[in-house]
């Protein structure tokens, strides 16, 4: 598995605002023997602005960059942001589909992409390629009091006949990475509700809105942090918080995670090398409450002994139940 | 030879995009026809009267009309032509409808069509052969499968006419779906009440012989003549010993068994008689759950039996009957809940289907008739119904309609206010579709007397927020969004056939939709046959039916099995495989290929061994035909010189 080769490519976010999470994803895949390169020359995928405007074009600024995988020999291209990938599943799969918008999209490349690489979220690769049993053989620390919510956002897996992954209602994929990991995991009924996305440059009070509810949706299903997997969806409901707080009249306090840093803490890796310090609201209690998995047998042995001392009074109660049966 | 040809004008339906007049003048040209001429209609009366007068005065010997498809009216026509004394196979039709009027716009490109189709009838009807049906004797008795209610009517109105009825039902008990409603719309009489003295009957009449808990596992032969293989499958309890006396039930430890007759909305015992008015009243062992089963020692209820029913050795008993004309009613399925994950279908508790709900309304239901949400137990005061969940969706290929949830969710609407008189329900419909007798006053009574709210629009999602089930809809009339905060959210899911619906067609040998629904001979005319002849569709196998509906087509089918029943001896379709023993050399590749199994080898008495046909049998489907190396196998009225005609008609001239 581990000798599979994938081709890498971060986005314009991973560059900038959401660097923790390429710092985080780098790690991780590091850690799970996962060798990847990163194409030379990348470019923009084509994501938001271009496919409004028009579907060759956005189609062909992701070919251009699938092209290039192409060139160096891969077919398969892990991309963390869902908006990168879905702009090369969309591109791939309307090419593949037809061939006349196939010539549309190559008309306008220097070199034609063939149709040869396969895009998947790194949640994807993971999940499918990488498989559960090993994300979890890395594991050496635990997190006990952390409790995270799984917030997949819109378009990992939608629409279903682009994205082929996991389910479009009721995602799965990266609740069961996170078990694995050995995170105790919330059933979360907003994991696909909508964050707002880039109205938070329009229409600022919609998004309050929209992360409002995520938010303290999160906070019902018992949660005290969010794993993302969008660096969207991350800013909305990390950057934000403060605005949602003063414009809603809440007190939110919840660390916004990638995926990737709670699993890299996990693996034992230095909270600096997964741009924890760059989180607005801080993980801090999160980080100080790590302890090695031998820590955490120990504790709850600990545990198990005081609660294995309470049973001794047990059959004096036992011995009064017959009466009450009686 | 002496051909006359009639063409018929259907009103506009042919005249409109083909001209008759001169499709007659052409076909006067061709040789052999002596005789052409058009009618408005030829169907009518007077149409065929006139086609008997030309075989009369133009001493006729072959007749082609060229009208409609010979699926609606070759019967009528072979009749006509018999009426004048010619045999009926010396009659052909050319469809110029269906295949020219109805598909071609273009006026003179259809006539020359249509002139074509009707040269190529003309060559065939010259090589006509005159064929004669042998008469073969008909077993009165009447396979009825699936004991729900359109099954029973059916059973029971063969069986007062007089007919031996056998009965088989695949679930412990007859009844069906209808023995699990609570109340029936729009009366609101208790289901079980109306149906159970149908039950009674059904197992107390003494034509009707009921295999519950049985499956058929073979049909051979044809109309008159079945043969039935059906498996009574183990049910561990001697059932000639049981008394239905539910000491077993009591006693059973295994307490989790799934409720197939409740849909699970409370666990039983793995020992068990589905419900208390069950015919036959006898008990049953789920071996998925039976500790005897799963774990090699319990024998609790061996132990407890009085009468030393129970036998955990029982195998499977597989019988053959006997019967002339077979009943399908094998009802319907729902969808399973877990499709819909936008309504958190499989996800949360206090979302149910509403068979489940109708369970909990029922007073020998799991909750004893008392309205509470599966998750708590606590009496919801607020019910949010979501009508068509599933259906009318392309989405999950369910396109059609599911013909009863607005009547049965405006009932348990009206239910809910009964049993929990400060309890709102709300109604998400796309549009109330009640359009039977008593119908449309019923949901308007829900919601002007019970004072249920009805929202048009669809359901977006559905999610819980601490103990109520958030609803998200939209309301398209008033065109704004809509949040409902419910305790219990009841489904009304999408109808969809048996998922073994298409293998028992294939028993069967009739036709099933897209969906898997079976198909009727004629959508208006023919509602309750099939193209099989002998098995006639009772109920929802056919399509989404309510209890009136399924109750007027059992009642309907069981006519015309009567109607068949009335003759002593059928005629058979003389269009059937006959061999050329000289030309046959005894390959019997047509054994191998006939899905009939209607070939059969036979030695003459020279020790040569040839093929033989069973003329009762054969279907006439040609597939011999085409595997025989020698073409020694012939299908009367459609053989290789006939075909080869039409063929030369089209492509020679």
């Amino acid at each position: 598995m581990t000798e599979r080769e994938y081709a890498y490519y971060s986005g314009c976010s991973l560059e900038g605002t959401a660097s923790e999470y390429d710092a985080s994803m780098r790690a991780v895949l590091k850690e799970l023997d996962v060798n990847f390169r990163e194409p030379d020359d990348w470019s923009c995928c084509g994501s938001t602005p271009a496919h409004t405007v028009n579907h060759v074009f956005a189609a062909a600024l992701a070919a251009r960059n699938l092209a290039l995988v192409e060139k160096i020999g891969l077919n398969t291209i892990i991309t963390p942001c869902p908006s990168c990938m879905m702009a090369f599943k969309k591109a791939q799969h309307g090419m593949t589909k037809s061939e006349s918008f196939k010539n549309e999209v190559n008309e306008l490349l220097d070199e034609p992409y063939e149709c040869g690489v396969e895009s998947k979220s790194a949640l994807q690769v993971m999940y499918e390629d990488i498989g559960l049993d090993a994300v979890s053989q890395r594991v050496t620390h635990a997190l006990p009091g952390l409790k995270v919510a799984p917030y997949y956002g819109c378009i990992l897996n939608r629409p279903p006949e682009v994205a082929q992954f996991d389910d479009p209602e009721n995602p799965i994929s990266m609740d069961k990475i996170l078990l694995s990991a050995g995170v105790d995991v919330r059933d979360f009924a907003f994991k696909i509700e909508c964050c707002g996305a880039a109205f938070g440059v329009v229409k600022r009070e919609m998004v309050n809105q929209l992360t409002y509810k995520v938010l303290s949706m999160a906070l019902d299903a018992g949660a005290n942090c969010i794993a993302v997997a969008c660096p969207l969806c991350q800013q909305n409901l990390d950057l934000r918080q403060g605005q949602v707080n003063s414009t809603m009249g809440s007190n939110f306090n919840i660390p916004i995670l990638y995926f990737t840093q709670i699993i890299g803490l996990t693996y034992g890796l230095s909270p600096k090398a997964l741009g924890m310090d760059k989180l607005i609201v801080s993980a801090e209690q999160i980080i100080r409450s790590r302890i090695t998995v031998e820590e955490l047998k120990k504790r709850e042995e600990t545990e198990a002994q005081v609660k294995a001392k309470k049973p001794e009074k047990k059959p004096v109660k036992e011995e009064a139940k017959p009466e009450e049966n009686e | 030879m002496r051909v006359g040809v009639f063409i018929c004008h259907c009103g506009n339906n042919i005249a409109g995009t083909i001209d008759v007049a001169k499709v007659a003048e052409e076909t006067r040209k061709l040789p052999g026809v002596v005789y052409a001429t058009t009618y408005m209609y030829t169907c009518s009366e007077p149409g065929q009267e006139e086609i008997q007068k030309a075989i009369k005065s133009e001493n006729l010997d072959r007749v082609v009309v060229a009208a409609c498809s010979p699926r609606m009216h070759e019967l009528t026509f072979r009749r006509t032509v018999a009426k004048a004394g010619l045999n009926r196979y010396f009659f052909e039709q050319a469809n110029i409808r269906e295949h020219v009027s109805w598909v071609g716009e273009k006026k003179e490109a259809n006539t020359n069509k249509a002139i074509e189709i009707v040269r190529m009838a003309v060559e065939k009807v010259k090589q006509n052969k005159p064929l004669y049906s042998t008469s073969f004797k008909v077993n009165k008795r009447v396979l009825v499968i699936g004991g729900g209610v359109a099954g029973m009517q059916a059973a029971l109105d063969c069986a007062d006419g007089g007919l031996e009825v056998l009965l088989v039902e695949k679930s412990p008990s007859v009844g069906g779906m209808m023995s699990r409603l609570d109340k029936t719309f729009p009366t609101i009489d208790c289901s079980i009440c109306i149906l159970g003295p149908k039950m009674v009957d059904v197992a107390q009449h003494d034509k009707i012989k009921l295999h519950a808990y049985s499956e058929i596992d073979e049909i051979k032969g044809y109309v008159g003549n079945y043969q039935i293989k059906i498996r009574k499958k183990a049910t561990y309890v001697d059932w000639t010993k049981c008394t239905g006396c539910g000491t077993c039930m009591e006693k059973c430890p295994s307490k989790n068994s799934y409720d197939h007759f409740n849909f699970g909305v409370a666990p039983t015992r793995a020992i068990n008689i589905p419900f208390p008015q069950a015919i036959p009243k006898k008990a049953k062992i789920d071996p998925n759950y039976c500790r005897q089963f799963v774990k090699g020692k319990c024998g609790v209820c061996a132990k407890v039996c009085p009468t030393k029913a129970i036998n955990y050795e029982m195998q499977d008993e597989v019988i053959t009957e006997e019967v002339g004309a077979i009943i399908v009613s094998t009802g319907y399925s729902l969808i399973d809940i877990e499709r819909l994950p936008e309504y958190g279908g499989g996800r949360y508790p206090d979302v149910i289907t509403g068979i489940q709900y109708e369970r909990i309304l029922n007073a020998s239901g799991p909750t004893s008739g008392h309205i509470v949400r599966p998750s708590d137990h606590v009496e919801p005061k607020t019910v949010v119904f979501v009508a068509c969940a599933g259906s009318r969706d392309k989405s999950i290929g369910i396109p059609y309609c599911s013909n009863f949830c607005c009547m049965y969710i405006a009932k348990q609407a009206i239910l809910t206010k009964d049993h929990v008189p400060d309890s709102q329900s709300y109604v998400f419909y796309m549009d109330i579709r009640s359009p039977g007798k008593g119908y449309d006053e019923f949901t308007r009574r829900a919601q002007e007397e019970y004072g249920v709210k009805y929202i048009r629009g669809r359901v977006s999602r559905i999610y819980p927020k601490g103990n109520k089930m958030i609803v998200k809809g939209a309301d398209t009339l008033l065109g704004t969004q809509v949040e409902v905060e419910a305790d219990l959210v009841v489904l009304g899911t999408a109808v969809i056939s048996n998922s073994d619906a298409g293998h028992m067609a294939e028993k069967l040998h009739i036709s099933y939709d897209t969906f898997g629904f079976y198909v009727e001979s004629h959508p208006k005319l023919r509602p309750v046959e099939t193209n099989t002849s002998g098995v006639f569709l009772a109920g929802a196998c056919q399509g989404p039916k309510d209890i009136p509906a399924s109750v007027s087509q059992g009642s309907a089918a069981a006519s015309k099995v009567q109607a068949l029943f009335s003759k002593d001896m059928l005629e058979s379709d003389p269009a059937v495989a006959k061999v050329n023993i000289n030309a046959c050399v005894g390959c019997l590749k047509c054994v191998k290929t006939c899905p009939f199994q209607a070939i059969k080898e036979k030695e003459l008495r020279d020790g040569r061994v040839v093929a033989d046909v069973i003329e009762t049998v054969c279907a006439g489907c040609g597939v011999c035909t085409s595997t025989c190396p020698c073409g020694a196998i012939q299908l009367q009225h459609f053989t290789d010189n006939q075909l080869l005609a039409e063929v030369n008609a089209i492509c020679l001239t």
